[in-house]
């Protein structure tokens, strides 16, 4: 941090900027190897033996949740100092973790693609205390563990910053979300032998993450960017995102519940499942009123056109993706016909891009012009590309979610549905899902030219400085 | 939006946010309640049984507690709009004292129906009855942590005419606890 950057109220801000960078690579290799595997699902032997279809799909969910979780923390690098309006405690702390956990991330997918999985398991001692092998939680324990570590240093950072600084709701809000977040990954190290018990605590961090802790995360950055770009006052602000948090985790929490229908979990989590989860929309649909509430109300026109856009465009797009697509299959007598079918994938999908891959390239999409010291947007031209991948992104990502719904809805039919002796077997019935997985894939191409244009739309900008000229 | 005078629109009492999560509160135990009186169609048999074994007359004094804690609660909002808030937190903890009724009654027929084996994994009925009740107990004790709260601030002078708008928004929230609790009575205790 030698050259004082004008756009950022603490120079230390700047840590930020390598963790947003580092986010949208991983996000980059997600994509591919979802389009990988958007493949595999109709050329069976794609790529076979060199990345199988288990591989590939490893790959692509640890991707999505290492780069979300660089997101957020490049998220309260830049947000923590500037709601507690001092700098950062130790940005020399903060980007020695950005290359631990960088290094560490690297190497654990390489791991996954250069040596068989029961290889790495060996190589990294997992005997000694097994963790390994669970969907999503595939993580060598080494690399849980540093994982653990690059927590604790991060949460002593910003939580050294707050300590020190002013106190914000949106400040502790984010603050509660992130140690959740590391509380909640302690589960990952708990393992029993009894597979429901196994499956119950997996849950705790699967769930409570996203239904839970994550939702936090999202609601406070949401609350600061609408702060920034509309104007309107903190109190106003403040104040919805208590109700949200608050509906978020009455819902949430008891929601966990959902999963725990056909595990040998206790019956009464039927009702307690069906019964919360039906409730889960709510915050979603809250966040919606609230973002466009703020932006009616705006007392400033924010030259970040496409900031305000992606704010938009998450509340909506998560509201989608978590609250009607999670609700379409979260009520116990549904469930059970659609359990762990297409229109599972249709509901993560959107669910993960809505919610969190977009809340945090809102942030990115705020932050960046400052961080990289063109002001407070990118030119227009800029942001004409930026837009044009928001719509392409979010566009295909709802027709992935069309396409995979109507292959759910015909798997729950012919597989599902019958009698057990008259039933499809699994793999007749994928066979008769081929159309809609092409148009599956060719949505995901699409995708990936959107992506593309986001990505473009960073080398485009700085051609003319806008910076606060449009503030009148 | 008027804002006229002649209008005269009463403004709406507490914080609106307080009346969002309200919304959302009753949300969840409308569903609740739905899910009570569905199930109860379809099993009359089973919930008849079930009510059976509950005493009517402890869910009548359950009822009275909450009741008198919620009137004590309103008369403390009007000693406060009339600026006299030290007689609001004697009024505050005397509806704390009548949910102390409350938990003290609910926690023993709860004891009664667990030595009974009649636990949440007994039958529908019950895991409904636990279901429902439990969550509205833990309202309850939400609830007395907020009045204990406000007794306190009141205690303080905090609230005034003109500024109470976060006591309001606390008792509202005691109000729908009782609230919830007039519409459960009936349906699980009473109406066979």
């Amino acid at each position: 941090m030698s050259l004082t950057n004008p756009h950022l109220k603490f120079a230390s801000q700047a840590v930020a900027k390598p963790y947003f960078v580092f986010a949208l690579m991983l996000f980059v290799g997600q994509i591919l190897f979802g389009l990988i595997m958007g493949l595999q699902y109709v050329v069976g032997d794609f790529l076979f033996p060199l990345i199988p279809f288990n591989v590939a799909r490893m790959v692509h969910t640890n991707l999505l949740i290492v780069w979300l979780l660089f997101g957020f923390m490049g998220a309260a690098y830049y947000l923590i100092p500037e709601e507690a309006d001092r700098e950062l405690h130790s940005p020399k702390l903060a980007l020695l973790l950005f290359w631990v956990f960088a290094i560490a991330g690297v190497l654990t997918i390489l791991g996954y693609l250069l040596v068989p999985y029961a290889g790495l398991a060996r190589l990294t001692g997992n005997e000694l205390l097994p963790t390994m092998g669970r969907e999503f939680l595939e993580q060598p324990t080494i690399t849980k563990a540093g994982i653990v570590v690059v927590a604790l240093g991060f949460l002593y950072n910003i939580g050294m910053t707050l300590l020190k600084g002013r106190k914000t709701a949106i400040s502790m809000v984010m603050m509660t979300g992130l140690i959740g977040l590391a509380v909640f990954f302690l589960f990952s190290f708990y393992n029993p032998e009894n597979l429901a018990r196994d499956k119950y605590y997996w849950w705790w961090v699967v769930h409570l993450w996203v239904e839970g802790v994550w939702e936090l995360i999202m609601g406070s950055m949401l609350a600061f960017v609408l702060i920034k770009i509309t104007g309107v006052d903190r109190e106003v602000i403040e104040k919805w995102l208590y109700v949200i948090i608050a509906m978020a985790l009455i819902t949430g929490i008891i929601g966990t519940g959902h999963h725990f229908f056909w595990i040998g979990a206790p019956g009464v989590w039927l009702w307690l499942g069906s019964i919360f989860s039906a409730m889960e929309p709510l915050p979603f649909f809250a966040m919606v009123l609230f973002a466009f509430n703020m932006v009616n109300r705006r007392r400033r026109e924010h030259p970040n056109r496409a900031a305000a856009l992606w704010a938009i465009g998450t509340t909506v797009t998560a509201f989608l993706g978590a609250g009607v697509w999670g609700f379409l299959h979260t009520l116990a007598p549904v469930n059970y016909y659609t359990h762990g079918s297409q229109i599972t994938a249709a509901h993560g999908h959107l669910a993960f891009y809505g919610a969190y891959a977009m809340i945090v390239m809102t942030m990115i999409s705020y932050a960046m012009p400052r961080l990289r010291g063109i002001g407070e947007a990118p030119d227009a031209r800029a942001q004409t590309v930026e837009v044009w991948g928001f719509w392409l992104m979010t566009l295909s990502m709802v027709a992935i979610t069309l396409f995979l719904t109507a292959a759910g809805v015909v798997q729950v039919w012919l597989q599902r549905l019958p009698e057990d002796g008259a039933a499809m077997s699994f793999m007749n019935t994928m066979d008769q899902l081929a159309v809609f997985f092409w148009l599956r894939l060719v949505a995901g191409v699409l995708f990936f030219i959107g992506l593309g244009c986001y990505l473009f739309s960073f080398r485009q900008r700085g051609r003319l400085p806008v910076a606060a000229a449009v503030t009148a | 939006m008027s804002t006229s005078p002649e209008a005269a629109v009463r403004p709406l009492p507490g914080d609106l946010a307080m009346w969002f999560f309200i919304l959302a509160e009753l949300a969840v135990f409308g569903l609740l309640i739905l899910a009570f009186a569905v199930t109860r169609l379809l099993h009359p048999a089973l919930f008849a049984e079930g009510q059976a074994a509950l005493d009517g007359s402890t869910g009548l004094a359950l009822t009275l507690s909450l009741l008198t804690g919620g009137w004590l609660a309103a008369l403390a909002v009007q000693r406060v709009r009339d600026d006299r808030p030290r007689r609001a937190a004697v009024l505050l903890l005397a509806a704390l004292a009548s949910a102390v009724v409350y938990v003290v009654l609910k926690l023993g027929e709860y004891a009664h129906l667990t030595r009974l084996g009649l636990d949440i994994e007994h039958d529908t009925f019950f895991t409904l009855y636990w279901i429902l009740t439990g969550f509205h107990f833990l309202h309850v004790l939400l609830g007395m942590a907020i009045l204990a709260f406000l007794a306190l601030r009141c205690g303080q002078r905090a609230y005034g005419p003109g500024r109470c708008s976060g006591l309001e928004s606390g008792v509202l929230y005691w109000h729908m606890v009782d609230l919830v609790w007039v519409l459960l009575f009936p349906l699980v205790y009473v109406l066979r």
